[in-house]
């Protein structure tokens, strides 16, 4: 299990793929300044929702190399004949590619929100929200990853399967954002995330089975 | 003990019947020879007695089993020694079988089609599995490799292993069970 996990985390790091949403994060972050333009309020009351946006699809970006590589390859069946269920391998996945992404995330988010103008008080909630929000996200990424691992042309379902899906991580992250913890906003993203992660090995599991018929 | 039966097993593609009421039964030395023309259900059979398929009827067992077929899976970006090394505790009886002691440095995707063809035989060599199934493990292979091959198989079913070979090609593996499938 550590081995995968190490082999996913190796995988990720290799050729540099992981850098791809945190420059994507930082671009989106350098970007909307220029569009809503340099009102430092303005930025700071909508720059935390830009950032959750921005961490979604940059969550997205991978999708393409989480299963697909292996599918194709012969490793998960490999895997499947050494003993690994394709739930375990699942969650080996989740958590390699959490550790190459969530982290990461968390520590791009800092210069974004110096981008942004927002206020340290926010960016603290922005970092525990990611905190709680990224493992939900890479499980969703892996759900999807595994489910249109083998399709052509993956990538738009896969933004299309996924994105609905993250909505209710957008909602509770970037509202706790706004208005703190007096509405629950925190536990109910904690609550969420914890729901994608705890189904997403079994769906992927189960994805990676039906996708060898 | 077996270390292989298939009983009864069918097995459906895409709506089509490849076999079925297929009976086969591997014990300690025993050897099978898959055989027919391309598209007849060889590699579905490995498939189904790996588990990497269902059986649409009937029931399979198997003592632990490796596999070796078209796919490599070994990290294209790894030097061969280390890429078979995620696999196994010691790839060096599989390096040494398949004569790709020169080749350990080498990156996997750098090696040619015969290359790759012997990594997938070593990590099966090197296994220690008792059952091993072979798609097409001739395929790619030239003369000296074809012969290092049927020496690693002699030596597995000398020391009690089992084979489900599927092949097209001549194979020298004397005293198998051939089974013609269509």
């Amino acid at each position: 299990m550590t081995g995968l996990i190490l082999r996913e985390l190796r995988l990720a790091l290799a050729g540099g793929a992981a850098a791809l949403p945190l420059i994507f994060f930082l671009l989106v972050a350098t970007l909307f300044p220029f569009a809503v333009g340099p009102d430092g309020a303005l930025l700071a009351r909508t720059g935390g929702g830009a950032l959750w946006t921005a961490a979604l699809l940059a969550a997205l970006l991978p999708v393409d190399r989480l299963v697909e590589p292996d599918r194709a390859s012969g490793v998960l069946d490999q895997l499947h004949l050494k003993g690994f269920g394709e739930e375990t391998v699942a969650l080996a996945k989740l958590i390699g590619h959490w550790l190459s992404f969530g982290p990461p995330l968390m520590l791009a988010a800092i210069p974004a929100a110096a981008l942004l103008k927002m206020p340290a008080e926010t960016l603290g909630r922005l970092e525990l929200g990611l905190a709680i929000g990224t493992p939900g996200l890479a499980a969703l990424s892996l759900g999807v990853a595994a489910l249109t691992a083998g399709l052509r042309r993956s990538g738009a379902l896969a933004g299309l399967l996924l994105l609905p899906l993250a909505v209710p991580l957008l909602i509770f992250g970037a509202g706790y954002l706004e208005r703190g913890n007096e509405s629950g906003a925190l536990q109910l993203l904690g609550a969420v995330s914890l729901l994608l992660v705890a189904g997403a090995p079994f769906a992927a599991g189960a994805a990676i089975r039906a996708g060898r018929d | 003990m077996k270390l292989l039966a298939l009983r009864g097993v069918a097995c459906l593609r895409g709506g089509r019947l490849l076999f079925e009421g297929l009976d086969l039964v591997l014990g300690y030395g025993g050897t099978a020879l898959v055989k027919g023309p391309n598209g007849v259900g060889k590699s579905s059979l490995i498939r189904v007695a790996a588990g990497l398929l269902r059986a649409a009827a009937g029931t399979v067992e198997r003592a632990e089993a490796a596999l070796a077929d078209e796919h490599l899976a070994l990290d294209e970006r790894q030097p061969l020694g280390r890429a078979l090394a995620f696999w196994l505790a010691d790839p060096t009886p599989g390096i040494a079988a398949m004569g790709l002691e020169g080749l350990v440095e080498v990156p996997v995707r750098m090696l040619s089609t015969g290359q790759r063809k012997r990594a997938a035989l070593a990590r099966v060599i090197a296994s220690g599995a008792p059952l091993w199934l072979l798609d097409e493990p001739g395929n790619g292979l030239d003369a000296d490799g074809l012969a290092r091959l049927e020496a690693a198989m002699a030596a597995h079913r000398l020391a009690g292993g089992a084979i489900l070979a599927a092949t097209h090609q001549p194979l020298a593996l004397p005293g198998a069970l051939e089974l013609s499938l269509a």
